[in-house]
């Protein structure tokens, strides 16, 4: 029991204190402390991603050994991780080489397998948000009309096709389309976003505090 | 083949497969999402190796003798201890670790960067002052809407009092603000998701040029013989 749950909630505590504290100490000290505190947290992320990655690869490694449907699939998750790796420890972790910036085979990767997949799949979500778009958006009370039309603004706003269609049918308007849209962003969506931010931020400064005292303690799992 | 060649046969195909789920779940789909879960992975761990691990721990730890990287060391083999459940219990110490310091430089930041900041930017003049004596512009009138909105989507929030009286009507201003903010949203990502497929777009027309020995058009065609073998197949089938 002690060890168990008494010391993590005294090292939350210890720690979440003297780092709260940190903040207010302008001293090289204590400025240094912090900048080692962060790199040792980036040494602790570099294990805890053996963590992930044993967890991601022990699943696909599961559906393989069951030969499940579709087990090939995971077999080019494997294939895909370790030719990666493999290219990127011949490559030294480098993009380019040489003087003359040329690419790497890690930079090759990069550009010819990562860009275009991560592009296509984050593009694809366009032809989802169209299509959810079409069926979801009716202006059926005040509230649904405004996102409508504020989404509409903001679109049109954006490509030169929008400014024409907004010259050609409301050109008589002071205001242009990429103003209108502007004036959207940075008043009605900053109001907002500020009462959002507000909110976080105060949520944000509780469950630390929560966390510091020893309320919440969901990080130490079950039992905690 | 050079290696721009060979790029560009391998960038088209990736995009095309990924691009045929539009016509529905498929091998080629199937087998550019799961490349791409791999290479992500494969990417991150080489950036974490060669720019964090390596200058950051490994050569100042074991080259240069610096023990008190030994501490991180130590919280890193303890998350480790998830792998033995008899001993799991371990990894809690540096999950507290962790914790208790993001928590601890998550107040004061907070509290300078998110309440302060974000009250003193609301809080201006909403009537402006010049030589002419006091005045109400466009500006102020932001301003104004803007100081009015924070408060009624803070209201709007705050469950502690029951919303209706006064409060009614300013809660429902602030949910009216937040659709506004929403839409705004929404066309934005809709239009950064757009370019993004302009962009893939521009590569499949620049690779289909004779240059790239037709890679989209060659790619594509394949593809497309694929899907109407599968689906006369299916026909057949059928009959």
């Amino acid at each position: 029991m002690f060890l168990r749950q008494y010391v993590p909630m005294a090292i939350a505590f210890v720690i979440g204190v003297a780092f709260a504290v940190q903040y207010y100490v302008p001293h090289p000290a204590s400025e240094g402390l912090l900048t080692t505190v962060n790199d040792w947290l980036i040494v602790v992320s570099g294990f805890s991603m053996v963590l992930g990655l044993a967890s991601l690869m022990g699943s696909h490694w599961a559906k393989v050994r069951r030969a499940v449907p579709g087990w090939g699939y995971s077999l080019v998750v494997f294939l895909g991780i370790l030719g990666t790796l493999a290219v990127g420890i011949v490559s030294k972790g480098k993009m380019f080489a040489g003087e003359g910036l040329t690419l790497t085979a890690l930079g090759w990767v990069y550009d010819n397998m990562l860009v275009p997949l991560q592009g296509t799949v984050f593009s694809l979500l366009a032809f989802f948000m169209a299509s959810a778009t079409f069926r979801t958006f009716r202006a059926r009370n005040l509230e649904a009309g405004l996102l409508l039309t504020a989404a509409f603004l903001v679109m049109l706003g954006h490509v030169p096709l929008g400014e024409y269609i907004w010259d050609k049918l409301l050109g008589f308007l002071p205001s242009k389309a990429d103003q209108v849209m502007g004036w959207i962003m940075n008043v009605p969506n900053m109001a907002a976003k500020r009462g959002i931010l507000l909110g976080v931020g105060l949520g944000a400064i509780a469950t630390s505090l929560k966390i510091i005292f020893g309320i919440e303690r969901a990080y130490m799992g079950e039992g905690g | 083949m050079s290696p721009e060649l060979l790029g560009a046969w391998v960038a088209a195909g990736l995009t095309l497969a990924i691009f045929s789920f539009l016509y529905r779940d498929n091998p080629f789909f199937k087998f550019g999402e799961h490349l791409y879960i791999g290479i992500s992975v494969g990417y991150s761990l080489t950036l974490l190796i060669f720019n964090f691990m390596i200058p950051k721990w490994w050569t100042p730890l074991f080259r240069e003798g610096r023990m008190s990287l030994l501490v991180p060391t130590v919280l890193g083999l303890l998350i480790w201890t998830r792998f033995f459940p008899r001993f799991s219990w371990l990894s809690r110490w540096a999950f507290a670790f962790i914790v208790g310091f993001g928590a601890g430089i998550t107040i004061p930041r907070m509290i300078s960067n998110f309440i302060f900041r974000q009250v003193e930017s609301t809080a201006v003049p909403l009537v402006s002052r010049g030589p002419g004596g006091v005045s109400f512009g466009w500006e102020d009138l932001s301003n104004f809407l803007i100081a009015f909105g924070v408060l009624s989507v803070l209201t709007y929030f705050f469950f502690s009092v029951e919303h209706k009286g006064p409060i009614r009507p300013l809660a429902r201003a602030g949910v009216l603000f937040l659709m506004v903010s929403f839409g705004a949203s929404f066309g934005y990502t809709v239009m950064a998701r757009v370019s993004l497929l302009f962009g893939r777009m521009y590569d499949l027309v620049e690779y289909s040029s004779r240059g790239y020995g037709y890679a989209t058009l060659i790619l594509l065609g394949i593809m497309v013989a694929v899907f109407s073998a599968q689906a006369l197949s299916k026909r057949r089938e059928g009959e």
